[in-house]
């Protein structure tokens, strides 16, 4: 199998607060990694660096070959131009804990709107495509709403939705349950593991240790800015090797 | 408390049956109603003494309301008003994105602009423009004085003015955009120009129109200060007329009539621009 995201040594510190301590880590294609952690343990960080939100300030990150916010000449990595960089991105999907979507646009426009400015599709085709993933996260009906007036879960399905719009090859959700009413976190982790099943790559940060169980090829445990251990969930999950999982496992279950 | 009255207030209170079909009389509000009437009758008294007091001469207002060189007067106000909003917003713009920049020369720049040319009252201001010949006679080879003519130092001064508070108003408007709307933006590879027009200034036009609108009526009627200049605007039209004729009061009826009625209109459009730019809002559901 094919590795879509290579994490080498990378390190970020925020001013004097060292938040990502050498992480390395690597995400093969159609596999689902979900980062489990304490909160401040730099998980938002790390998967902010895989698509260029956050600079690196060491170590290096690739996404399908090609390296992330860099070009590589002789032993020096040149950041990219903005328009490269944006490019990159329009090949990661990113979900939020916050849905952020747009609020002053209907459903409809939310999802078209980068297909239409960031890739040039034609308006029609955008809409049409954009029609068919809102009927993929059961929200058909909606198109013509405004995110202020769905529910919290049917907000996140949307943000899916805009974010699956861009056909990535790889696709990154922060926390996507943890803004959500209880009895919404279903919905939205059905549309997660869909995408899982039908081999999507994808990184999940979250605390839903049912999720990992059934969907996870790898759980990852992250403790102040480095991985503490990594493996199949049954392993990781249920034989922790580490203290410091074991607590973090305790206090979550 | 004794005992007594203890257990009766304490009992269920002694609601009937058909407890639902009981009428609710609302409390009585005497205060209220004396002070409406006060107020009504003392705006009748104000409007009878206004109508029937001769001296403001309704018919001279009639017959000024329209005449050319009143029209004429307005004409300039309002297109003069339009062009120092539209110029001072642009500028205000400008230095609102300098001030939010990372480039720590632009930012103390815009700071500066916005704390001198606040700090200048606008007559001042127009005055040292006016005569800024006596500083610089000759500007690139053409006499200064041919350059600044009243209408050029009033379009000036005027928007220099505009913009340093149409800066902190822009500003204002981007910060209260979620930070989270420009990551949602970067991460979708939305263009720097794209997540400006389409995400963030729609947006920040929630917070823009009710200053601005209140500086648009602002400005229009701050435009009068350019009659020290001699600029024929409404209010230096009316005074024309009435240092001939000396029918002071009417005249300044006519101008004042004028500014209430376009004050009144831009109230009205700032309405539905309001309206536009709440799509989407909780509000408006
Ligand atoms: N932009 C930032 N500036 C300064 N500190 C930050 C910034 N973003 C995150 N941090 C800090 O980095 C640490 C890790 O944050 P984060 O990656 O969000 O952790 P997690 O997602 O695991 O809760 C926290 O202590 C947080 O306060
Ligand atoms: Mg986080």
């Amino acid at each position: 199998m094919t590795v879509m995201v290579d994490i080498r040594s990378v390190h970020k510190s925020f001013g004097p607060l060292e938040v990502l301590k050498g992480i390395d880590l690597a995400v093969r294609t159609g596999e689902v990694t979900v980062i489990l952690g304490p909160s401040g343990s730099g998980k938002s960080t790390l998967l902010r660096t895989i698509n260029h939100l956050e600079k690196v300030d060491r170590g290096r990150i690739s996404v399908d070959g090609s390296l992330v916010g860099y070009r590589r000449s002789g032993d020096k990595l040149y950041e990219l131009r903005e328009r490269e960089i944006l490019r990159q991105r329009t090949r990661i999907g990113f979900v939020f804990q916050n849905f952020n979507l747009f609020p002053h646009l209907t459903v409809l426009d939310n999802i078209v709107e980068a297909p239409v400015s960031a890739l040039k599709r034609p308006r029609k085709d955008a809409v049409e495509a954009a029609r068919a993933l809102l009927d993929r996260v059961g929200l058909a009906d909606k198109a013509d709403a405004y995110p202020k007036q769905l529910s919290g879960g049917q907000q996140q399905r949307v943000a899916i939705a805009r974010a699956l719009a861009l056909e990535p090859k790889l696709l990154l959700f922060d926390e996507p349950t943890s803004a959500l009413d209880p009895e919404l976190v279903g919905e939205v982790l059905d549309v997660i593991k869909d995408l899982a099943h039908q081999g999507t790559t994808m990184i999940v940060v979250t605390h839903e240790i049912g999720f990992a169980r059934e969907v996870a090829d790898t759980v990852v445990f992250m403790d102040d800015g480095r991985i503490v251990e990594q493996g199949a969930p049954g392993d990781v999950l249920d034989r922790p090797r580490h203290e410091r999982t074991r607590s973090f496992l305790s206090k979550v279950l | 408390m004794s005992s007594d009255t203890l257990a009766k207030t304490s009992a269920a209170p002694d609601i009937p049956e058909q407890a639902d079909s009981l009428r609710i009389v609302p409390q009585r509000r005497l205060g209220q109603w004396t002070a409406a009437v006060a107020v009504l009758v003392l705006l009748g008294l104000a409007v009878t003494s206004v109508v029937r007091n001769k001296a403001f001469q309704w018919g001279v207002v009639g017959d000024y309301f329209t005449s050319d060189s009143v029209l004429r007067g307005l004409w300039l106000t309002l297109w003069l008003t339009a062009v120092v909003m539209v110029l001072g917003f642009a500028l205000g713009t400008l230095l609102a994105a300098a001030r939010l920049s990372a480039n720590p020369v632009l930012r103390s720049v815009s700071w500066g602009y916005v704390w001198l040319f606040r700090s200048i009252p606008i007559l001042v201001q127009l005055l040292l423009w006016f005569n800024i010949g006596a500083l610089y006679p000759e500007l690139l080879g053409v006499k200064t004085v041919n350059l600044f003519t009243p209408i050029a130092v009033a379009i000036i001064g005027l928007t220099l003015h505009e913009a340093a508070y149409a800066a902190e108003v822009v500003r204002g408007g981007i910060l209260s955009v979620d930070r989270g709307q420009i990551e949602a933006a970067q991460a979708l590879g939305l263009s720097r120009w794209r997540r400006w027009w389409r995400i963030v200034l729609p947006q920040a036009m929630r917070s823009i129109v009710p200053p601005a609108g209140n500086m648009l009526i602002g400005t229009l009627k701050g435009t009068s200060i350019i009659s020290v200049i001699a600029v024929q605007d409404l209010l230096f039209s009316v005074q024309l007329v009435y240092h001939r004729t000396y029918q002071v009061i009417p005249l300044l009826m006519v101008a004042t009539l004028w500014y209430t009625v376009v004050t009144s209109v831009l109230g009205l459009g700032q309405y539905y621009v309001e309206k536009h730019y709440a799509r989407g809002s909780e509000r408006t559901r």
